[in-house]
């Protein structure tokens, strides 16, 4: 080894200890499940074994911007990034969308994270409204669905997200909704909340993704 | 001496935060749509950064701001056609502040307005006030 090569070995050295550092609180290195939690006892080989059972997203159908059925199984293998919009909204909508386009511009050639956008004004928000709405996005369908349904299974489905959902005549727009983007893994369990108005928040959004993936890979 | 000098500093905040009011107003009525930096939303909400709208259509900002638009409108070659709503209870003070904010900011270099240009305009929609 000549002294170059001894410099080189030093560097890279103190450059993986440099990244075991930064890696090395493990709590970090992967997402927490989130929501409530139940624990179960079950029967195994005739002992009572204590299970933990997390919060996972129910079923569900919706209708996206090219009248596909977006279901559950949509999703099955994947992890995706959903958020609560309508198309009218006056607020904080556009700059969700804005943030919601950086995931969507850093993911569009993974197949394995999709977006879903729900809408809360299915009255206004038809499937053509949509339609025309991801085009001006200049978004794939594929990649990014926007989904319209039946208004009282959106407002349930957007509790089990934790995210807050309703009508409000007081409101600008006439609905109140928070600006959450939520991660959900191949489990339909949630690993993350960002507010989705801020960019800071979709920057931490972005770094959990890969975590996440490299979670799902390595249970592969 | 003191008073005097609580005065000046009085005055001076004053002063500043009116400079700072189109940039304010900016942010609180028109940042959620056009973004912070005026980029506005691909294809769906306009840009106002180097926008030949505000050139070509300027005797129709100021009702624009107080009143909104709808329909399709043309934007440096791009259709768009997105419902954009009005802002009714700004002053004719506080328009002009937005848009001299919008036309000396987003690389814009635009003409200045002034308090009696934004009024003139102003008055051809006042009836949408009522």
């Amino acid at each position: 080894m000549n002294s170059n090569n001894i410099r080189q070995f030093i560097l890279a050295l103190a450059a993986s200890a440099a990244l075991y550092a930064c890696s090395g609180n493990e709590s970090e290195a992967t997402l927490p499940i989130l929501g409530h939690r139940d624990v179960v006892e079950q029967e195994v080989n005739g002992k009572m074994v204590a299970d933990t059972v997390y919060q996972q997203i129910p079923d569900f159908s919706f209708t996206d911007q090219d009248s596909q059925q977006v279901t559950a199984k949509t999703f099955e293998g994947k992890i995706y990034v959903t958020d609560f919009f309508f198309t009218t909204c006056p607020t904080i909508c556009p700059k969700m969308k804005s943030q919601m386009l950086r995931v969507y511009e850093q993911y569009k050639d993974n197949p394995q994270v999709v977006l879903l956008s729900h809408t809360i004004d299915p009255k206004h928000d038809t499937v053509a409204v949509l339609k025309e709405y991801a085009e001006r996005l200049n978004v794939s369908s594929d990649k990014w669905h926007f989904v319209t349904g039946e208004k009282d299974s959106i407002y349930s489905i957007a509790q089990k997200y934790m995210v807050t959902a309703m009508e409000d005549e007081q409101e600008a727009g006439g609905f109140v909704h928070s600006g959450a983007f939520i991660l959900v893994d191949q489990n339909r369990h949630i690993r993350g909340v960002y507010d989705g108005t801020q960019p800071d928040q979709v920057d931490k959004l972005l770094k959990d993704i890969p975590v996440l993936l490299n979670e799902q890979h390595q249970k592969k | 001496m003191v008073a005097g000098a609580a005065v000046l500093t009085t005055l001076t905040q004053c002063f500043t935060n009116k400079q700072n009011e189109g940039e304010r107003l900016y942010a609180q009525h028109c940042a959620n749509c056009h973004m912070d930096d005026g980029s506005g939303l691909r294809n769906l909400i306009p840009p106002l950064a180097k926008a030949d709208y505000l050139v070509s259509h300027r005797d129709d900002l100021a009702c624009i701001i107080q009143h909104g638009q709808q329909g399709e409108i043309v934007v440096n070659g791009v259709t768009y056609n997105h419902v954009m709503p009005g802002a009714e209870h700004l002053n004719k003070g506080q328009i002009t502040n937005i848009l001299n904010y919008i036309q000396t900011n987003f690389g814009n270099s635009n003409e200045r307005f002034t308090i009696q240009e934004v009024e003139k305009q102003l008055d051809k929609c006042r009836h949408l006030l009522e």
